[in-house]
């Protein structure tokens, strides 16, 4: 396995649009052409060697190559976005849009990410450690088709419009959420551990949404169908009681989605 | 010498001057087609070898909504139209975006590139019609028109109502110059109205709240106004309960009503020597045949009811009609049809718009995807093309998408193919659901246009439709120098190799417009002069000041001043007005 290190060096005052750094376009790519590739930044194109010390060669394909971001770069967005395979880690905290509309492979950010993370996604493993904003797994502007496939993982916590327009793959987050987790989805799994605020599951149709913590309000339009202990899907167990809701009823839709709530931390439910 | 051209060793397709794929030469001079060139002309001349290559009129669409208000709507309500679909400044083009709803230098770009130089704008409310200008003028490479929306307005329900004719005729004709429209729109007529109310009407003898006409008083009053006014094009209908499985009754029904209105336009123009007559004698234009076709009873029961209105049509000549075909993948429905919109919104939950245009119409939006794998959606992509192949006279049928409602005018090169080849049809029967072959009869449909029909459902019926044969949809001498060049050899067309179809009317080897080369090989290569077309119709002045006399009494209803009302000529790129002696 080929690894290519970037250290970031400087120059971002303005934010960088960083959609060439993916494994698939670092393939088969010595360190000196790596650093010959170019990115936007503002309205300029500049090489990645203005902003990164590039060090390795990539490997002959995609899967063989691991892209090692060595420090934080909150200003650089988009990293990983499209990837198919192979692997980036990225030492610190990242931008917008990373892993946007990845495909495969792996990307683990061990500080926090920023907006957008994983939107559109189809597939592979998306691994924040830290806490991300909003539209994660989500829909871009405009468009209700959100993640397809693959799977995000948070350690910490995300904000607003988790998973929106959602029809497959999982979202597990360890925090807690905000906003319409969850709006709109048609297909897949949402577990949040901690709480949410208010507009659980707005206008879902389908899929499935686990909160384990307290939704301080909750979303009109949903009917209580069941009691389940322990529940699990797959490799992911959500341990305790649980009330299951279906809906949400509030749209000429009539939608089938699931959504269960933790017994323990609702008792007003 | 600009506008001069010679197009030589071309095999030709002008059906309205009776040519069918000849090897001949077009000569244009000063952006009118000429029987020859001198030979000083011809040595300042550009000409352009198109041996091997097929040479028509440039393209016309009679029907397609690419101006005004609820096309605006469909571009702010979807930016993910927008961001994968874009093209770049060059240094005579404009950069622009939008997939199904392209912004306006785009969408005239797009055009050109597929060989178009005329299109219509399907849709105008009077009180947007300011608007619909604005951005007909900014739309690049194209001669423009737009129909006006008049089947739910409240001054002609009224005077229908009463009776009144002469001022019905008077307003109309009034209305057509205050707007600087073209033609007669008419949209679930007395249905709109309803909307107002949350309701629609069902059947053509249902009467409508507070004014009381029905659908069959507008249909029956708006063609015979038409044609005692003279229009140059029939009355445009969009007939009542679109989109309802089972509408096809009513629609069949609806195109009963004109049949005893004889056609009368009388349109003072200078005419191109064509073979064939060029006006038209058709009493109505039914328009996107396909969403008017739904058969069955619910959701579960759909099938295809093209058939009912194709026989129709068959054995019927005043019945002319454009097929709205549905290519599959991203489209944006809008139409003046503010209860259908919301039944889709219903039926898919999408974002939607909804507007009433006060006093005179209404208009919805809501973004759409056809899909393969949907069974109604696959029943309407073989409804689509039922419409144009089992209509046995290519003259009574003209070919769209209703762009952007069944996809975008930029699929039509993909029609042409299913069209012209039955194996590209099965091959697209194998991909998508089994309702297609199951609820429609086009699978057991031998048909393949030749390029011949396909020039008459493409340009030359559309333009003979809406009265623009004097000019354009033909190569005959005195008409406008809009030529497409494709690079499709007919002597060596194999339609089974339905991709080199695609590739070819995609873009045009060359689109010629007022004899010069416009695009090429889909590169801009000149921004041509475009003309903005309206009908100007001479009615008795006594006639009008009664008519303005009531219009200024109501115009209490308006939220705009009188004043303010009408479009004045400078939103035009050059006006031109078809002047049309009226009989009253």
């Amino acid at each position: 396995m080929a690894e290519v290190t970037l250290k970031p060096t400087g120059n971002f005052d303005l934010t960088v649009e960083a959609e060439t750094i993916t494994p698939d376009n670092f393939a088969g790519k010595t360190a000196e052409e790596i650093g010959k590739i170019l990115v936007w930044q503002g309205p300029e194109e500049y090489p990645l060697a203005n902003y990164f010390d590039v060090k390795g060669d990539g490997g002959s394909s995609a899967e063989d190559t691991t892209i090692v971001v060595d420090g934080d770069v909150p200003r650089v967005k988009r990293i990983g976005e499209g990837m198919t395979a192979g692997k980036i880690l990225i030492k610190g905290s990242t931008g917008m849009h990373v892993g946007a509309e990845m495909a495969g492979g792996e990307i683990v950010v061990e500080g926090d990410a920023g907006s957008w993370a994983g939107m559109e996604m189809k597939g592979g493993l998306l691994h924040i450690k830290g806490n991300t904003h909003d539209h994660l797994g989500s829909a871009y502007r405009g468009s209700w088709n959100g993640m397809t496939g693959g799977r995000i993982v948070v350690g910490g916590d995300a904000i607003n419009q988790v998973g929106g327009g959602m029809s497959g793959g999982e979202i597990i987050i360890e925090g807690n959420v905000k906003h319409f987790c969850g709006i709109r989805i048609n297909g897949g799994l949402i577990v949040v551990k901690g709480n949410a605020h208010r507009t659980v599951g707005a206008e879902m149709t389908g899929g499935t949404i686990v909160v384990g913590g307290n939704i301080e309000r909750f979303t009109p339009g949903f009917e209580l169908e069941d009691v389940e202990a322990d529940i699990k899907f797959e490799d992911i167990a959500c341990t305790g009681e649980y009330k299951k809701f279906t809906g949400d009823y509030a749209i000429p839709q009539k939608g089938k989605g699931t959504l269960y709530v933790s017994c323990a931390n609702n008792e007003c439910l | 010498m600009a506008g001069t051209i010679a197009i030589k060793n071309g095999y030709v397709y002008d059906p309205l001057n009776e040519v069918n794929g000849e090897k001949m030469d077009i000569f244009i001079r000063n952006g009118k087609v000429v029987t020859e060139l001198t030979a000083s002309e011809l040595k300042d001349a550009k000409e352009i070898d198109a041996s091997g290559k097929t040479v028509m009129p440039g393209g016309v669409d009679s029907h397609s909504h690419v101006a005004g208000a609820k096309v605006n709507g469909g571009r702010m309500m979807r930016p993910e139209d927008h961001y994968k679909f874009y093209q770049k400044k060059t240094p005579i083009a404009h950069s622009g975006c939008g997939y199904s709803v392209p912004s306006v230098y785009l969408g005239g770009y797009e055009y050109s590139k597929m060989g178009y130089t005329t299109v219509f704008e399907a849709a105008v409310p009077p009180m947007e019609a300011r608007h619909t200008h604005e951005e007909m003028r900014s739309t690049p490479m194209l001669d423009m028109g737009g129909y006006l929306v008049l089947g739910n307005n409240w001054f002609l329900m009224r005077y229908l109502k009463e009776g009144d004719i002469e001022k019905a005729a008077a307003y109309i004709a009034w209305m057509m110059k205050t707007h600087k429209t073209y033609g007669i729109k008419c949209v679930n007529p007395a249905g709109v109205e309803n909307w107002g109310w949350g309701e629609n009407v069902g059947a053509l003898d249902q009467a409508n709240i507070h004014f009381e006409v029905t659908p069959e008083d507008i249909i029956k009053g708006l063609t015979e106004l038409n044609e005692m006014l003279g229009f140059p094009m029939p009355v445009h209908l969009h007939a009542n309960n679109l989109g309802h499985p089972g509408c096809w009754e009513i629609t069949r029904d609806s195109l009963k009503i004109p049949k005893p209105v004889k056609a009368r336009p009388n349109t003072n123009v200078e005419w191109a020597e064509t073979k064939m007559k060029p006006q038209r004698h058709e009493s109505v234009y039914l328009t996107h045949c396909q969403f008017n076709a739904f058969g069955g009873t619910s959701w579960r029961d759909f099938e295809s009811g093209v058939k009912g209105i194709t026989d129709y049509v068959n054995s019927h000549d005043h019945v002319v009609m454009d097929s709205g075909c549905v290519p599959f993948g991203d489209a944006t429905v809008m139409t003046g049809d503010g209860p259908a919109i919301h039944d889709l919104y219903v039926l898919t939950g999408h974002k939607w718009s909804n507007t009433d245009v006060e006093c005179e119409c209404g208009s919805g939006v809501l973004p759409f995807t056809y899909l393969k794998s949907n069974p109604v959606h696959s029943v309407q992509w073989a409804m689509g093309l039922e419409t144009l192949l089992y209509v046995k006279d290519a003259w009574k049928s003209i070919m769209t998408t209703d762009s952007p409602n069944g996809g975008p005018f930029i699929k039509y090169p993909q029609v042409i193919a299913w069209l012209m080849s039955n194996k590209a049809r099965q091959d697209t029967f194998a991909e998508c659901h089994k309702w297609a072959q199951d609820r429609s009869g086009l699978a057991a449909e031998t048909r393949e246009m030749d390029l011949n029909e396909i020039a008459i459902v493409t340009r030359a019926n559309a333009a003979r439709t809406i009265g623009l044969a004097h000019s354009k949809g033909t190569l005959a001498v005195g008409a406008d120098g809009d030529v497409a060049i494709y690079d499709l050899d007919p002597k060596a067309l194999e339609v089974s190799d339905y991709e080199s179809i695609i590739r070819a009317f995609e873009n045009a080897a060359y689109t010629v417009k007022g004899g010069e080369v416009v695009s090429q090989k889909g590169e801009i290569v000149a921004i041509p002069e475009k003309k903005t077309y309206y009908s100007d119709i001479a009615i008795s002045a006594e006639d009008e000041k009664n008519m303005l006399n009531d219009v200024k009494d109501w115009f209490k209803y308006y939220t705009i001043g009188f004043n303010n009302y009408p479009t004045p000529d400078k939103y035009l790129a050059n006006p031109t007005p078809i002047k049309i002696d009226a009989e009253v």
